[in-house]
């Protein structure tokens, strides 16, 4: 730990330095792969409401390899789902997106299209959420759901269209497919219902996965099955997975990255082990000092952070967490705080150095 | 403890703190109403109609003298809007007439969003048989012709004022009734009525405290309706005869007279008709800003 | 033990199933043996004599067709006995659709049950009406879910707050002020907060609020019907945090129903796991996570996400297969028979009720009870 350096770049104005620094090739420990699918840099979203702006991402930075399975971390607010449907160009009309950067496999997205980004949902990128009622015609079967996905991506119609819905269907575990590819969305249960909802993205054989909260609405058992084909799928089809989520428990058995947001920032990222194990900002400490651990015994009281999150309407100058922050210094109201970089890779957006952070801690016992 | 408490009940609780929540939701439908501008200039109409309305009786010219040596004249310094058919002073009996109309109407809703929200609360509230009692007779009185109902009720009754509130207050609360009741019964499954009712909270506070409150975006926009129905039956009913009697008048009555001038005067067809417009164009935006105001979601924001 | 021969191969990872339950380490949670003596798990909090008992619980609700004849039950609760102690926190779990929220709502007698009796404090509350009813509600509150549907957002805090003491009592304005001070002052609420609209808040704060109105009435226990599900990370553990500070400041019993299963163990002394209208497995809270008896319960726990990489990965996980049966057409026999890795031809048939296989762990399931030696 006390080989890290502090990097003065990682602030939203000081792009041109880190991208050099980047440029070198160096890949995120814990990446499958140091092919860059997915580079996101400095991406800023805001919704425009009857008097307010809501500014949802402030700046993100993010990349994702290929073959990675990323968590996107955090509580609901801080942007995360915002990040990746600005990135999947799918947000309303009051919504403005802008990004220093942002190439999807070597491709400036930025510079494409409406049509040409229209083109790219789907065999590239494709996103399932966390209520597959609202992504499912309710007057529609299955099959036609299928059918409709296969001609407009991969031109597979009739018979042929059937046999590959058939085949997709009998990929993410549903019994009987062909019975149930005349059924309708209701006739399905919550999990089945997001088996199909995989199944539509899978047809158009995406690169880039991208579940938001697949899992929040359904029981931990179903909750279990559906993650277990997430990980089996990204494996055998080559594909990376951005798996958003608030639940601590899911990334630690999935992933091999983790980002942690809050406020609409990148808080910290690393690798899965790093995040759990060497948590280098307070957010990150703090939120796994909440979670109570289902094998351990009760050890006493849970940390609970106090307060609530920033409003986005009016986010504070400094770090959004220093309000409820337990390691709070003037600092951290003074401007948002760069990252500092670690030998293992992982960065964190905190004045203090991890270590810093513990001595801070041992003083106070 | 209790007195360090008793002193922070004292000091500290506002009593400023309640009127200002009220006037983020004042405020809220204010702005509703500024972003508007049809609401702005119809209710600004509105607003000037009712008042001249109110102060008709101050003006120095009778409604009913007769001079019929200008009969059907057509505006002019002493008469901006004419004369009718006998000489009387258009522009005094239109504003005569607006007191009537619109008298009609307020009372008129009045009357039937008392009975349709008394009618729809308990049947939703309450449910069961009382609900299937209710609702047939709304099915029954809704499902007759309003138009022969009210004229064959009219017939038994003292021709006059009141008979006419009356008669439509009591026939045309069948529409308020099923949209109370539908919103009672999607209030009532939520868990703070559930709650109160748990708690033993009895029905009519539970009705009055919970079930209106929630309603009442509903109610309004029913409410303003409901008075512009109300404004165009009345109209209709002086139309056919059986409305309000002379010399008394109303805007209806006075478009049912001017349908045999029409060729030599058609003034004294658009001035009531025109205003009957206005009137209930603007009571129906009034009904949307008001709406915004007693909505709270409205200040709630979105909730993720 | 032939069952266990049987099956062994079928159920990797669950193999310590053969152990007696009573050798097991996880056994300390029920060292007080005896029928009466308190049970108490990982917390240590004041557990007195019964405070809440259910015998043989239904509630069937009617489905009706279109002519209002009835056609079909949902048994939704169907044959639930169980005791709840006072001062403990008693948790329910299970999957959507088992009916433990049910349970929770029939126990406090916000819904009649369709057969069975439920005690309270020694009094039979089954067939309470009226006056009865409204008393029994004062000791037996609520905290909901969801903190946004619970609260009337037409209605200010100190509205809110002071709804249920209201009832059959006359209270002076300035009373009422400052007892609603009082209750907000515990539940950590500013005093000023009181003439606020519900939607001036978070979450966590609505669930305060919430918390609040439920205290107002002193009640003795209070059934906290998944109170945290709808709220963050950060926030569950201040609501958690809190909730165990009223109930040992004033004593409370808590009946707390959640789908999230490590909450579970935090805040439970014991936990009954239901399916399907059934209780199939109670014990003490770190005796059911570290040696459950029901293969349901071994499921469900083997697929609570683990927030530590190295063990969640080493773990291997037990995948139900086939989903819940509909409550409207429950199986014969024990319930869980169609989707049970370990089921027999007996299971079937059987249709047990909970047996105590070691002190203070009771379980329905018959393989499970040969195997713990019983």
């Amino acid at each position: 730990m006390a080989d890290q350096k502090r990097t003065q770049t990682a602030g939203a104005d000081a792009a041109p330095t880190r991208e050099a620094e980047e440029g070198e090739g160096r890949v995120a420990p814990g990446a499958a792969s140091s092919h860059e699918l997915l580079r996101i840099r400095g991406l800023k979203t805001t919704f425009h409401s009857h008097h307010s702006l809501v500014k949802a991402v402030r700046g993100v930075d993010l990349t994702v390899y290929d073959g990675d399975f990323l968590a996107v971390v955090g509580e609901s607010g801080s942007g995360k789902s915002v990040t990746m449907k600005s990135v999947m160009g799918i947000m309303p009309d009051n919504a403005d997106v802008e990004a220093d950067e942002l190439t999807f496999d070597g491709r400036d997205m930025l510079a494409m299209s409406d049509e040409q980004r229209r083109c790219m949902r789907g065999p590239d990128m494709a996103m399932i959420f966390q209520d597959p009622m609202t992504s499912l015609d309710p007057v529609k079967t299955i099959g036609n759901h299928l059918r409709e996905v296969l001609k407009r991506h991969r031109g597979i119609t009739g018979k042929r269209a059937d046999e590959e819905a058939i085949r997709v269907l009998g990929q993410v575990g549903i019994p009987s497919p062909e019975q149930r590819l005349k059924q309708y969305p209701h006739e399905f249960s919550g999990g089945m219902r997001q088996r199909v909802l995989i199944a539509m993205a899978l047809c158009c054989q995406p690169r880039l996965l991208i579940a938001d909260e697949p899992t929040t609405a359904l029981d931990v058992t179903i909750q279990a099955q559906i993650l277990e084909l997430l990980q089996r799928l990204g494996k055998e089809m080559g594909m990376s997975v951005v798996l958003i989520t608030h639940d601590l428990g899911v990334v630690a058995s999935l992933c091999n990255r983790v980002a942690v947001m809050y406020g609409g920032l990148i808080m910290e990222t690393g690798t899965v082990r790093d995040i759990f194990y060497r948590p280098c900002h307070p957010y990150t400490r703090a939120l796994l000092g909440a979670v109570p651990n289902p094998n351990e015994s009760r050890t006493g009281r849970l940390e609970s952070i106090p307060g609530s999150a920033p409003s986005l309407i009016d986010p504070p100058d400094g770090c959004p967490f220093a309000e409820r922050c337990s390691f709070t210094s003037p600092a951290c109201t003074r401007g948002i705080p760069d990252f500092i970089d670690y030998a293992t890779g992982q960065r964190a957006r905190c004045v203090f150095s991890s270590d810093e952070l513990d001595a801070k801690q041992e003083g106070r016992k | 403890m209790a007195a360090a408490q008793m002193t922070a009940a004292q000091a500290g609780v506002p009593k400023a703190g309640k009127p200002k929540r009220q006037w983020t939701r004042a405020s809220a439908a204010w702005s509703a109403f500024k972003h508007d501008k049809s609401a702005i200039v119809s209710i600004t109409m509105l607003v000037i109609i009712v008042i001249a309305c109110l102060i008709a009786p101050l003006l120095p010219i009778d409604p009913n003298a007769t001079d019929v040596a200008h009969r059907l004249a057509g505006p002019s310094a002493q008469h901006i809007f004419g004369t009718d058919q006998l000489g009387r002073d258009y522009f005094v009996r239109t504003l005569y007439g607006g007191r009537v109309s619109l008298l009609v109407g307020l009372l008129a809703m009045l009357t039937s969003l008392v009975i349709g929200i008394v009618v729809g609360t308990v049947a939703g509230l309450v449910g069961g048989f009382v609900d299937g009692l209710l609702m047939r007779i709304v099915d029954i009185l809704s499902s007759v012709p309003w138009l022969v109902l009210v004229t064959v009720v009219s017939v038994f009754l003292k021709p006059g004022l009141t008979s006419i509130i009356l008669v439509i207050g009591l026939f045309s609360w069948m529409e308020i009734a099923r949209l109370v009741r539908t919103e009672t019964q999607a209030i009532k499954g939520r868990d703070f009525v559930q709650y109160a009712q748990l708690c033993g909270v009895s029905r009519t506070k539970v009705i009055m405290r919970h079930v209106i409150p929630s309603a009442l975006p509903t109610i309004i926009t029913a409410s303003t309706t409901s008075l512009a129905s109300a404004i165009m039956t009345e109209s209709s009913l002086s139309f056919l005869g059986v409305g309000v009697q002379q010399p008394m008048s109303s805007w209806g009555s006075m478009l049912q007279d001017s349908q045999a001038y029409m060729q030599n005067d058609i003034l004294m067809a658009i001035i009531p008709g025109l205003l009957i417009v206005i009137v209930i164009f603007a009571f129906n935006k009034l009904g949307n800003v008001m709406r915004v105001f007693a909505d709270p979601q409205v200040m709630s924001g979105e909730r993720d | 033990m032939n069952a266990h021969d049987q099956n062994a191969q079928a159920t990797s990872g669950v193999d310590t199933m053969a152990a007696p339950a009573h050798t097991s380490d996880g056994a300390r949670a029920g060292h007080a043996a005896g029928d009466a003596a308190p049970v108490t798990g990982g917390r240590a909090s004041a557990v007195g004599g019964v405070i809440l008992r259910a015998t043989d619980l239904c509630k069937h609700f009617p489905v009706t067709t279109f002519f209002g004849k009835t056609k079909q039950v949902v048994r939704a609760v169907d044959g639930v006995s169980l005791e709840i102690r006072r001062g403990e926190t008693f948790g329910l779990v299970g999957e959507s659709g088992c009916g433990k929220s049910t349970l929770g709502r029939t126990l406090i007698r916000m819904y009649e049950p369709t057969s069975g009796t439920v005690e309270f404090d020694g009094k039979d509350i089954t067939r309470a009406k009226g006056r009865e009813l409204v008393d029994i509600h004062r000791r037996m509150q609520i905290v909901f879910q969801d903190p946004y549907l619970s609260l009337d957002p037409h209605m200010t805090v100190r509205e809110i707050v002071s709804e249920p003491m209201l009832v059959d009592q006359r209270l002076s304005a300035s009373e009422i002020d400052d007892r609603v001070v009082e209750i907000l002052d515990r539940v950590s609420l500013h005093h000023d907060d009181m003439y606020k609209f519900a939607y001036e808040f978070s979450g966590g704060q609505r669930q305060r609020v919430g918390i609040a109105r439920a205290l107002s009435v002193n009640p003795d226990f209070i059934l906290c019907d998944e109170p945290i599900s709808a709220l963050d990370v950060s926030i569950q553990a201040q609501v958690v945090n809190m909730l165990e500070d009223l109930q040992s400041e004033l004593g409370l019993t808590y009946l707390f129903v959640a789908h999230d299963l490590s909450m579970v163990r935090h805040i439970s002394t014991r936990i009954g796991v239901m399916y399907l209208g059934r209780l199939v497995e109670v014990a003490p809270a770190d005796e059911l996570y570290e040696n459950p008896l029901h293969p349901y319960t071994r499921a469900l726990l083997s697929a609570v996400p683990i927030p530590d990489p190295d063990v969640a990965r080493a773990s291997s996980r037990q995948i139900l297969t086939g989903e819940i049966p509909s409550p409207l057409n429950v199986p014969g026999g024990c319930r869980f028979h169609t989707r049970c890795p370990l089921a027999t031809e007996a299971c079937e048939h059987s249709d047990e009720s909970l047996v105590e296989v070691c002190p203070g762990h009771f379980v329905n399931c018959i393989v499970a009870r040969d195997r713990a030696g019983k």
